[in-house]
């Protein structure tokens, strides 16, 4: 082993193996292992290969469905909050108005707020008779207990993600690269598109990831206004929750092994985003690291 | 640098930059929009549900509420609320330092991969997150049946709730440490240790004092998270009412027994946490700006002169 100047290395080492083992990887590793344990009910029915089963499984027509709904309200809500996310990300950090710092501080409440509890309040606010819902009814627009809400709890609870990435980026910009194209002769809105923003696209892409990521395992701001219809509004950790209703543990355990290796995707798929990130930046002769 | 997480304190200044010239902003018709665009975006999506959930938590009056905080059920989720925060978060509050210790402190192979995999919990769904202890400690889970000889109960008990709780909650103390003690370095810290001070030395008297802030700051986070926690904790606390109803899971049961006004009042309270946690992240970040500026004064101040003597 290489010596260290500071000490510690094999205590904060050994304990943070330690926690992750027993709170994390272990957990995990056991989802996948009984994953891959037939049921009686299986075997009873003459099935010997596991694999086989587990793709039986994750591809019912009901899982099937869950995931098409799950990923579609999560793809358009995180494209929302890419546009707006993007808008309120540059007002905050680049204009000065009254309420500036009370909406800058408004932005984390979907993270603060207990998932739970902005689940029921928006199922009371779009309700047909809530203050929204009842705007919205004589238009024939229903929004609770259908995808609609869905996608309304899920753009809530994304927001922060996309605000929170492009906000320091933004910040972080030089003045004096705008100043430039301004002096050579571009317009505002051709230093916005060729200059400021290429900076901004790979946090932009990112924050849009990360919202993304966020939406389809979402559970408690959704499951109060989806109303969990199978094959209309049931999302992926809903079915789940009835799949242990119904004592069927090892369908859980297949889809739940399904949604892990998705996470771990979403998250490979961050981290090399934000390789590039930093690469920009510091090609830029930004002063981030 | 690893994933973004919303509601770690930002180093970077809040304010924008006063000097504003003409090729830096836009014209006022372009910015006047964007902001009313920002604004309305915000008071649909976040002031609407606020108002809504204090609202109806007030549609009884005082004395609804007082008929809310007098039901015995209520008053127990929240007894159980608080035991399992305060088991979770000190136990991810170690975690957190030893962690952010390890990742900032040392260079050694495969330390990206251990900042992604310390991420992880953020990024599954809170129900997989109570899944994998069900499968591990349920009654058909792998420990399933040597736990029901030896009379333990992990799933549907307060353990479960507090094994769910950790997973969920796992990376914030960690996250919120891991950016500020990398930009502080580790030159303080080894020199204090090439002057012969201990290593349990250099951490209180060194390292803890300058991220006092960020470890508060990740402690009320992880808090705040923790007693809000409700994927993980239905799958594990079963159907057994009042027995493992935390708050959040009661706030469910009041909802779907049409005690709205109940529900409402229990989930204001809930609500006043998350409040707490921005005004105290404002105040923090607010904080951690000055004594940064400060440092970094003090640094130019000292340049010319010769290293003072401690």
């Amino acid at each position: 082993m290489r010596k260290h100047i500071l000490p510690g290395f094999g205590l904060s080492l050994g304990y943070t193996l330690f926690g992750l083992s027993l709170v994390v990887l272990f957990p995990i590793a056991a989802l996948f292992h009984r994953a891959f344990v037939l049921p009686p009910e299986a075997i009873a029915t003459g099935e010997t290969s596991s694999l086989h089963f587990i793709w039986a499984t994750i591809t019912e027509p009901e899982v099937l469905e869950s995931y098409r709904v799950s990923l579609e309200s999560s793809l358009f809500a995180a494209l929302l909050n890419g546009v707006f996310g993007f808008i309120i990300a540059w007002v905050l950090s680049r204009y000065e108005f009254p309420g500036r710092r009370l909406l800058d501080a408004l932005v984390d409440l979907p993270f603060a707020l207990p998932t739970a509890v902005a689940g029921i309040a928006l199922t009371e606010l779009y309700a047909p008779n809530g203050w929204l819902g009842s705007l919205l009814a004589p238009y024939g627009i229903r929004v609770a207990f259908t995808q609609t809400g869905i996608t309304v709890a899920l753009i809530f609870i994304g927001l922060p993600f996309v605000v929170r990435t492009v906000q320091p980026v933004i910040q972080s910009l030089h003045g004096d690269v705008e100043e430039a194209a301004a002096c050579l002769g571009a317009d505002r809105w051709q230093t916005f598109v060729r200059v400021i923003l290429p900076a901004l696209i790979p946090a932009w892409i990112t924050g849009i990831t990360l919202a993304f990521g966020r939406a389809v395992g979402e559970y408690g701001s959704v499951v109060f206004i989806a109303a969990n219809i199978p094959f209309k509004t049931e999302i992926a950790p809903i079915l789940i929750i009835h799949k242990l209703e119904q004592f069927n543990y090892a369908g859980a355990a297949a889809i739940g092994g399904a949604m892990v290796l998705f996470s771990v995707l979403i998250l490979a798929t961050v981290t090399t985003l934000q390789r590039w990130h930093s690469r920009r930046t510091s090609g830029h002769g930004g002063d981030e690291s | 640098m690893s994933a973004v997480v919303p509601l770690t304190l930002a180093a970077a200044p809040a304010r924008p930059a006063s000097r504003s010239n003409a090729a830096r902003t836009e014209p006022p018709l372009v910015r006047w929009t964007l902001i009313g665009l920002a604004v309305a975006f915000i008071v649909l999506l976040l002031i609407f549900p606020l108002l809504t959930i204090f609202h109806e938590a007030f549609s009884k009056g005082w004395a609804g509420l007082r008929t809310a905080y007098s039901d015995p059920g209520t008053l127990e989720s929240i007894r159980l609320t608080l035991t399992v925060a305060a088991i979770a978060v000190p136990f991810n509050a170690l975690f957190g330092l030893a962690a952010a210790w390890l990742i900032t402190r040392f260079d050694f192979r495969g330390k990206r991969l251990l900042e992604v995999i310390i991420d992880l919990p953020i990024w599954i769904s809170p129900v997989v997150g109570g899944l994998v202890f069900l499968l591990l400690f349920g009654r058909q889970g792998l420990f399933g049946p040597w736990l029901i000889d030896h009379g333990i109960k992990i799933a549907f008990a307060l353990p479960g709730l507090v094994l769910g709780t950790v997973f969920v909650t796992f990376p914030y103390v960690a996250r919120n440490l891991i950016p500020l003690m990398e930009s502080l370095g580790r030159g303080e810290e080894e020199a204090a240790i090439s002057l012969g001070a201990r290593g349990w030395q250099v951490f209180l008297l060194i390292t803890l004092p300058r991220v006092k802030w960020a470890l508060l700051y990740g402690l009320v986070l992880c808090n705040a998270r923790a007693m809000g926690e409700f994927g993980a904790v239905t799958v594990l606390a079963g159907n057994v009412r009042g027995l493992t109803s935390t708050m959040p899971l009661q706030v469910e049961n009041l909802y779907n027994d049409y005690h709205m006004a109940s529900a409402f009042a229990l989930a204001s309270l809930l609500t006043l946490l998350g409040i707490v946690t921005l005004i105290l992240k404002t105040f923090i970040e607010w904080r951690t700006r000055r004594d940064l500026a400060a440092a970094s004064a003090e640094i130019e101040e000292s340049l010319p002169e010769p290293i003072p003597t401690p």
